[in-house]
């Protein structure tokens, strides 16, 4: 992976757009993986009694599927220094092959000191936001 | 129940030290589909001038958020878990997490507030080593539900 460096990019620049799939099993593992075991994640009955759709993703999850979106673009995963984000809507994750469909479009909304840019992300699963404000700030070669 | 405005500011005992394993980034790294070598080849994260593997930016939550329970756990906090959603999250990373790192982490209630019925409650888990040296500051806004 090359890195890529703050003197190749302006405001407005935009990162390659990503559309990830997400399934049951991918809730599964990333419950494992994480230790958030909240039954919402992977139980339709309980997801349902608390009122949702349906069985939604992690917040965390989202938030860790778009920030392989700003890193990749970076070329480094270390690059990522301030990561923030607002949990807009639930993506609801249907109990199939497909599963859900999230689309993540990033574009460089400031350039800061020491080679650091910000990267604002739009993050929407069947054309609606799910992320009411996503922002990281990296640190470019 | 809305929350005690009294609690802003309280702070929790340090935690006990989290040691960060390499088996424990490959597995997150695979679970969020992040396919660089830098998270599972110690060597490819040396060339890319890192002393071991590095973490995806979001695993500091794998710490963060255990030791935020310590709040939810504090009797003078009557939160329902089982109605908390989470609201917003961020990172502030000062160094990646790497493998071999023991983590401490100090947890801190930074807000309270209510908000068209939900309380709202803002932690602040700041990771240091063991030798005291600054690594991430995790901060969640978690949201109850119709419970203020």
């Amino acid at each position: 992976m090359s890195l890529r460096s703050a003197t190749d990019v302006a405001v407005g620049t935009e990162l390659p757009e990503q559309v990830l799939r997400v399934t049951r099993a991918d809730l599964v593992r990333y419950a494992g993986a994480s230790g958030d075991f909240n039954p919402i994640h992977w139980n339709d009955r309980v997801a349902t009694e608390v009122g949702l759709p349906g069985v939604i993703a992690h917040g965390m999850f989202t938030m860790a599927l778009a920030s392989r979106v700003v890193t990749s673009w970076a070329g480094n995963p270390g690059a990522l220094v301030e990561y923030h984000v607002r949990f807009g809507r639930p993506v609801v994750v249907p109990d199939d092959d497909a599963g859900a469909e999230v689309t993540v479009r990033g574009k460089v909304g400031a350039l800061l000191e020491d080679g650091r840019v910000r990267v604002d992300l739009t993050v929407t699963t069947d054309g609606e936001k799910v992320l009411s404000l996503a922002r990281a700030i990296v640190r470019l070669a | 129940m809305a929350l005690d405005r009294e609690l802003v500011g309280r702070s929790y005992p340090p935690s006990a030290v989290y040691e960060v394993g390499r088996a424990k980034i490959a597995e997150f790294a695979a679970a969020i589909g992040e396919d660089d070598p830098v998270h599972r080849d110690a060597d490819a994260a040396r060339a890319a001038g890192h002393p071991d593997v590095i973490a995806p930016p979001t695993f500091a939550i794998v710490v963060s958020l255990e030791a935020a329970f310590v709040v939810l756990s504090d009797p003078e906090v009557s939160l329902d878990y089982s109605r908390v959603v989470h609201g917003e999250q961020k990172f502030t990373h000062h160094r990646p997490i790497c493998a071999g790192d023991r983590l401490v982490a100090t947890t801190t209630i930074d807000a309270v507030r209510s908000v068209a019925g939900n309380d709202l409650l803002t932690t602040r888990v700041d990771l240091a080593t063991e030798d005291g040296e600054a690594v991430c500051t995790a901060t969640s806004m978690l949201v109850a539900r119709g419970t203020a």
